[in-house]
C-alpha cells in the first residue's frame, strides 16, 4: 500500500470518527457542520483549480538555473538571505522545492544554503500562501505568521551549524 | 469573549476576490509564455498532468474541510480557549506543535483546521505554532515528499533543528498580535 493511500485512508477515518462524534451531539449539529464543511469545499474548488493547475505553468517558467545559482557554494549571511528569497519565490506544490534543493546539492551548493532554502520554501512559498492559506485563514493571522516566521530560515541554518559543525 | 461565533474570525466570502484574480493573471501569463516557448504540446502536457493532480487532491480537500467543520462543531469554545487560547501560554504552543507534527494530510487539512480552531477560540500564537509545526516537522510530509529527494540524513537533521521553531514562531506571533490591533489574539 502506497504512503499517499495511507494518508488518504487515515484522513477519511478521522473524518468518519469526527462525524460520529458530531452525530452524538444531535442530528442537527451533524447536518449543520456537514453543510458548512461542504460549503468551504465548494468555495475552495475554483481557487484550487486555478492555483494547482496553474502551478505547473509557474514552475515551468521558474528559471531553475538562476534559483540554483543563488544557492551557490558561497555561504555566510548574504548567502542565507539569498536562499531565503529563492525559497519564497519558488512555487508551492508538494515537491518542487525539494527537487530544486536536491539538484542544487548535487551541483555543489552548500548544505546550509539548501537547508535555508527548503525551510524558506516550506514557510513562505508565495503561491501556496495565496491559493491555500489566505482563503481559509483570517488575513491578519496569515501575515502575522509570515512576519513571525521571518527569522526561522536563518535560525535553522545556525542550528544546523551548531549540530553538525558544518559552516 | 462571548460564546457566540466571533464574526471577525470568519472569512468574508466573495466568489471572486483580488488574490484569486492575481493568481489567475500570473497563471495565464505563465501559460502564454510556456506556449511561446514550447507550443501547444507544452501547454497541454502541463494542463493534463496538473488536472490529474487537482482531481487527486479533491477528495482530500473535502475531507480536510469536513474535519475542520466537525472539530469546530464538537469542541466547546471554553475547552479550546483553555488549552490553545490566546492566554494558554507555553502549554498551548506545545500542544499545537504536537498536533501539527502528527496531523496527516497536507495544506488541504492544515489550513481549514487552523481556520476552524481560530473560529472557536484558539489564539493566534497556537494557530501559528500549529501551521509552522506541520510545515517544518510534519512527519507525513517529510517521509513522503522530502526524504526521497534529499535523503534521510538531511531530513532528520533539518527536523531535529526545527523542533523548537514552531514555538519560536508561535511566541513571536503571539506578541505581534498584541501589537497589531484589529482581530483575534
Amino acid at each position: 500500500m502506497s504512503a499517499t493511500l495511507i494518508v488518504s485512508l487515515s484522513l477519511w477515518v478521522i473524518t468518519i470518527v469526527l462525524a460520529l462524534v458530531t452525530w452524538r451531539q444531535g442530528r442537527d449539529v451533524l447536518r449543520e457542520a456537514s453543510r458548512s464543511g461542504v460549503l468551504d469545499f465548494l468555495y475552495l474548488i475554483p481557487r484550487l483549480a486555478i492555483g494547482v493547475i496553474g502551478a505547473g505553468f509557474l514552475a515551468a517558467l521558474l528559471p531553475q538555473d538562476v534559483v540554483r545559482s543563488w544557492l551557490g557554494p558561497e555561504s555566510g549571511f548574504t548567502g542565507m538571505l539569498l536562499a531565503t528569497v529563492a525559497g519564497a519565490v519558488t512555487p508551492g506544490g508538494p515537491v518542487i522545492g525539494f527537487a530544486i534543493g536536491a539538484s542544487a546539492l548535487k551541483s555543489g551548493a552548500s548544505y546550509l544554503a539548501v537547508m535555508t532554502y527548503v525551510t524558506a520554501w516550506a514557510l513562505f512559498a508565495f503561491q501556496r500562501l495565496i491559493v491555500w492559506e489566505l482563503p481559509v485563514m483570517p488575513t491578519r493571522v496569515v501575515w502575522l505568521r509570515v512576519v513571525a516566521s521571518l527569522p526561522l530560515p536563518i535560525l535553522t541554518a545556525l542550528g544546523v551549524m551548531l549540530l553538525t559543525g558544518r559552516g | 469573549m462571548s460564546s457566540e461565533t466571533d464574526p471577525s474570525a470568519k472569512k468574508p466570502r466573495n466568489l471572486i476576490d483580488g488574490s484569486t484574480l492575481f493568481v489567475l493573471a500570473l497563471v495565464l501569463a505563465g501559460a502564454a509564455l510556456v506556449y511561446r516557448r514550447d507550443g501547444w504540446p507544452g501547454v497541454t502536457a502541463i494542463l493534463v498532468e496538473d488536472s490529474w493532480l487537482f482531481l487527486d487532491i479533491l477528495p482530500k480537500v473535502l475531507a480536510g474541510c469536513l474535519i475542520g467543520a466537525f472539530v469546530a462543531a464538537v469542541l466547546p469554545r471554553e475547552f479550546v480557549s483553555r488549552w490553545i487560547g490566546g492566554d494558554s501560554g507555553l502549554t498551548g504552543l506545545v500542544i499545537a506543535t504536537a498536533i501539527g507534527a502528527i496531523m496527516p494530510g497536507g495544506p488541504f487539512t492544515i489550513y481549514p483546521l487552523a481556520g476552524a480552531l481560530l473560529a472557536v477560540g484558539a489564539g493566534v500564537g497556537p494557530a501559528v505554532a500549529f501551521v509552522t509545526s506541520w510545515t517544518l516537522i510534519g512527519l507525513n510530509r517529510a517521509i513522503i515528499w522530502e526524504a526521497p529527494f534529499l535523503g534521510v540524513d538531511f531530513v532528520t537533521t533539518r527536523m531535529l533543528v526545527s523542533l523548537p521553531l514552531p514555538i519560536v514562531a508561535g511566541l513571536l506571533a503571539h506578541w505581534l498580535a498584541r501589537l497589531v490591533p484589529g482581530g483575534p489574539r
